[in-house]
């Protein structure tokens, strides 16, 4: 290529660099500035924080380095054989037939077959140790996991209420997930803490969560789910035993329904437009369609845990839930029980600041 | 080489034909054409959408696609590079070069092979329509239910499952017409292991793809049903199982991926001895493995399904034979390090494609080895580390093995040599590129990134090689922009190829270039596998190889009675019919005026030609 050509190409990427940077929106999510989050890396999967993860991470690193000495030696070979035998300029040497060698067909056959069988038996027996249930005596916390278009409900049976999106569990016990989908399939996946697991209708499948620490684990759907795929997250907190007790005995209490200033005003909106889908416990508002918002504001977040829960973002929110999340409410057939995604709901500012004071209620 | 009959190149340059011509032509070579020309264009069209993914993800938050268009272009992305890219390509190679590999005239129903090439045109054109009618399908290329059944309001998945369904009865006729070309048309002596191995691997393609398009045409009917009269076949709630069609899909999709790189297994097999001026090493194990692998790859198929619930042992079972599939994978690897090893190897474009194909297939295999260890895969699996994966395979496996190919093939079809300094350039600018773009993404899916999502938030950590990554895939483009223009200068003013320019051992570099339309005045007799090397060479006492001198001359004697198939109009009036019954049915029920109307035409097609006659006057 001439100067000017790789000129043209270094201008063209640099244009092309100053479109896609333009295109960026704005983040609702805060993750970086994000105390909780010491990490570069706060999903990865190569950073396990619980047994399970663990011994997925020793089986991925011991499968690494079979397959980067395999790689070295392969590629090695091939850049020698070229080197070694390329055809230089105006010799034109003698090349022997060589039509095969079975000694060495044997040989290339049996090597792959001994590491294979090497790698087979310690994924076998983690496989058979993972997909284990846990002992009785492990004393497991049972969560019934719920996935939606586009959100995570988690059932506590033990204590009988549910969330959305943000799981609390405690460190150190291991955390049985039975899961299943009220309408496509979803995966749950909380790279630190384990595999994933598919959440599919009709079926119920499980998964071990343990934490070995507290701290808080990011994840989210695996399997494509239509069009907010993207936006459905979720985060796994694990506290202490005894702040994991508190925050479950906090959950079981139900609402205070306000009844006076903006926040009661914002009850008389919200029994008229968001009780067809949402549950407050403690009130007339019980439908299941939509996460269940009794302790709304106790959230770090909300919209499949992909907005930071801040004023200024519910306020965005009712504006348009479409605008930072895009969902298909236009195919909703409450009648049916089909959710895909909040509507726009045309409310007055008025309206807005009553909700917002009403939601802030839900501690 | 020398000409061996100056005559045969002198009367057998066949003339460029009008368009109808092309419409009803019979003739494999010129149906190879259409194919090649088809899949370009296709690549294009898969290509700018691949673009267009990247522009979106380059930054966290990108606003450059809605969430509704960046769905479509990944499901179309892999639609169109899996089903009308890859395999017509393939399929390219096939029809121009499987009969004269063979010895022969033509394929064994040559009306028939015309009718494969209409009916995937329709299935393509029928594709691409829905991105001006409301939108192109956007339930991803494995369509998994019940999402792919789910709305049944808007009808983009219809043209989804009709499109998969077209395009697959275009690859089942042809799979049916290779077999028995295969078993039917070889030229005396032609043994079957004296075959080229590339027309190996093109049987055992077409016997995967006999065997394993049955199974996604059921789960294709199923998913229309589902959506269009109300069945229940993958409704959880009434009785029928999401899970279903997963174990459908795959039982299809897994062999389809050996559908996909087995071709360029046969293309690389071709070329490397070409250009080591070596026979194949150990030829025999390099086509039993073929045939292994397509035998084993009817058994792995639930490795995609790891993280679906089957049980730990169903995931051992299928981990294991995952595993053991990387055995005959891994002899042909060895078996072409082999060939080269000891060669005299010259460094033309089809062969530093083939190099690149070899270097970038053992990654992709490599990775393909840690997605075996299932409980590795619970955190790989639908993860961007899945994406570099398949991209090694298809693009650095497939794609580059296709266009080492196209590279090698091009002077026979054209009689003309694409230029070399600039098919360096592509080679490089594809091979830089196309690591910048795929091997970051084995790191981004370990650091948590999963497919198929339009956007990612900051903070991840996913900024960096994203970016990285679609700088790759621009200098991907750069490379096919001067990949288009050596297409271009070379049709404008390229070297004359002659009959054998690369010192070929398969039977294609014996006729002219670009072949007569009869391919052979004479049928071949054949007396050895690479049979037309050794009528250039001896071995010596030592092994080397010795030019025969003078070349030998042979009887070419035109036989008397050279009977080619005569064109015909039916075939592409039956696939038309074909593309307005599909149309029809999208738009159930009013549109089944058209579906009616649309099979009339269809079933006109094929009276028309049952009837017509045998053989008409040579023109």
């Amino acid at each position: 290529m001439s100067t000017r050509q790789r000129a043209v190409v270094v201008l063209l990427l640099f244009a092309a660099a100053l479109v896609v940077s333009a295109c960026a929106g704005p983040d609702h999510l805060d993750i970086a500035s994000d105390p909780a989050f010491d990490s570069d890396l706060p999903q990865n999967a190569l950073d396990p924080a619980g047994p399970a993860a663990q011994s997925i991470d020793n089986l991925w690193w011991l499968v690494f380095w079979i397959a980067t000495a395999v790689f070295v030696v392969v590629e090695a070979a091939l850049l020698f054989a070229v080197f070694r035998y390329r055809r230089r300029k105006g010799v034109d040497r003698a090349v022997e037939q060589v039509h095969g060698n079975t000694r060495l067909e044997i040989m290339w056959t049996i090597i792959p077959v001994v590491l294979l069988a090497a790698l087979a038996i310690p994924t076998i027996a983690t496989l058979f140790e993972l997909r284990a249930e846990p002992e009785p005596e492990e004393n497991a916390l049972q969560i019934e996991v719920t996935g939606h278009q586009w959100w995570w409900e988690f059932y506590y049976p033990e204590y009988g209420f549910s969330t959305a999106n943000e799981m609390h569990i405690p460190a150190g016990r291991p955390v049985y997930l039975s899961m299943t989908s009220a309408d496509v399939i979803h995966s749950f996946w909380v790279p630190q803490l384990n595999g994933k697991r598919d959440a599919v209708p009709g079926r119920i499948t499980n998964l071990t969560l343990e934490a070995d620490e507290p701290g808080v684990f990011l994840g989210q759907c695996t399997e494509f789910c239509g069009l907010a795929h993207a936006d459905m997250r979720h985060r796994v907190s694990a506290v202490s035993e005894a702040a994991f007790e508190a925050w479950a005995t906090s959950q079981m209490q139900p609402a205070v329904v306000p009844t006076d200033g903006l926040a009661g005003a914002g009850w008389e909106t919200f029994e008229i437009l968001c009780a067809s889908c949402h549950t407050v416990r403690g009130s007339s508002a019980a439908a299941e369609l939509a996460p269940d918002l009794t302790h709304f504001a106790s959230r770090e977040t909300f919209g499949g845990a992909t907005i930071r829960y801040t004023e200024q973002h519910l306020r965005e929110w009712l504006r348009d839930p479409n605008a930072l999340k895009p969902m298909r409410p236009e195919l909703n057939d409450l009648s049916v029980g089909r959710v895909l995604g909040m509507p726009n709901l045309d409310l007055t500012e008025q309206q807005i600041d009553e909700l917002i004071a009403f939601l802030d209620t839900l501690e | 080489m020398a000409t061996l009959n100056p005559e045969v190149t002198r009367t057998a340059a066949p003339k460029r034909g009008g368009l109808w011509e092309w419409i009803t032509t019979t003739d494999h070579k010129k149906i190879g054409i259409l194919y090649g020309g088809s899949a370009i264009v296709f690549f294009v069209v898969g290509g700018i959408e691949a673009l267009l993914i990247r522009v979106q993800l380059a930054t966290p938050n990108g606003e450059f696609l809605s969430a509704d268009s960046y769905n479509q272009m990944f499901t179309m992305h892999a639609t169109t590079m899996v089903f009308l890219v890859v395999m017509p390509a393939a399929a390219a190679f096939t029809n121009y070069f499987l009969p004269i590999l063979l010895g022969a005239r033509d394929v064994a129903f040559p009306r028939l092979n015309a009718l494969s090439y209409w009916v995937f045109f329709f299935g393509g054109l029928f594709l691409t329509v829905s991105f001006f009618v409301g939108g192109a399908p956007d339930g991803g290329w494995f369509g998994y239910a019940p999402l792919s059944t789910q709305v049944t309001e808007v009808v983009r998945m219809d043209y989804w499952a009709l499109g998969l369904q077209i395009v697959g009865l275009a690859s089942l006729l042809a799979s049916v017409n290779f077999i028995t070309t295969v078993f039917a048309m070889r030229a005396t002596g032609m043994t079957l292991m004296r075959m080229p191995v590339f027309a190996w691997m093109a049987l055992v393609v077409n016997f995967l793809l006999l065997f394993s398009l049955p199974i996604i045409t059921v789960g294709l009917i199923q998913v229309f049903l589902d959506r269009n009269l109300g069945t229940v076949f993958f409704d959880a709630a009434n009785g029928g199982d999401p899970i279903l069609w997963q174990h459908l899909f795959w039982l299809f999709g897994h062999p389809e991926v050996y559908i996909l790189i087995l071709p360029a297994m046969g293309i690389v097999s071709e070329v490397l001895p070409t250009f080591a001026k070596k026979p194949l090493f150990g030829r025999s194990f390099v086509i039993f493995s073929g045939i292994a692998i397509g035998f084993m790859g009817f058994g792995v198929w639930a490795h995609h399904m790891f993280t679906a619930g089957l049980g730990p042992v169903a995931e051992a079972a299928f981990a294991l034979t995952t595993m053991f599939i990387a055995v005959p994978t891994g002899v042909k690897i060895f078996n072409w390090l082999g060939t080269v090893w000891g060669g005299s190897i010259r460094l033309a474009t089809p062969m530093l494609f083939s190099l690149g194909f070899i270097a970038m297939f053992v990654i992709g295999g490599l990775s393909g080895v840690t997605h075996s260890v299932a409980p590795a895969d619970w955190q790989q699996h639908d993860t961007y580390y899945v994406v570099a994966h398949f991209h090694y395979v298809l693009v650095g496996g497939a794609v580059f093995g296709l266009i080492a190919g196209l590279y090698y093939w091009w002077p026979k079809i054209t009689g003309k040599l694409l230029h070399e300094g600039l098919g360096k350039v592509h080679f490089w600018l594809i091979f830089i590129g196309f690591n910048l773009t795929f091997a970051p993404m084995h790191i981004l899916g370990l650091n948590g990134m999963p497919r198929r999502t339009y956007r990612y938030p900051e903070g991840l950590g996913f900024e960096f090689w994203n970016f990285i990554a679609t700088v790759g895939s621009f200098l991907i483009a750069v490379a096919m922009l001067v990949f288009f223009w050596n297409l271009y200068r070379t049709w404008r003013k390229g070297e004359v190829a002659g009959p054998d320019p690369w010192d070929g051992r398969t039977l294609e570099w014996s006729i002219s270039s670009p072949p007569p339309v009869h391919n052979f005045d004479r049928i071949p007799v054949v007396e050895h596998e690479d049979d037309f090397w050794h009528r250039k060479y001896t071995t010596a006492e030592d092994g080397t190889a010795v030019a025969i001198d003078p070349p030998p001359v042979f009887d070419t004697e035109p036989d008397d009675n050279i009977h080619l198939p005569s064109p015909s109009f039916y075939p592409v009036l039956a696939s038309a019919g074909l593309f307005i019954t599909v149309m029809g049915l999208v738009y159930v029920p009013w549109g089944l005026i058209a579906a009616g109307a649309g099979a009339v035409i269809t079933l006109w097609g094929l009276f028309g030609w049952s009837m017509e006659p045998l053989t008409r006057e040579e023109h």
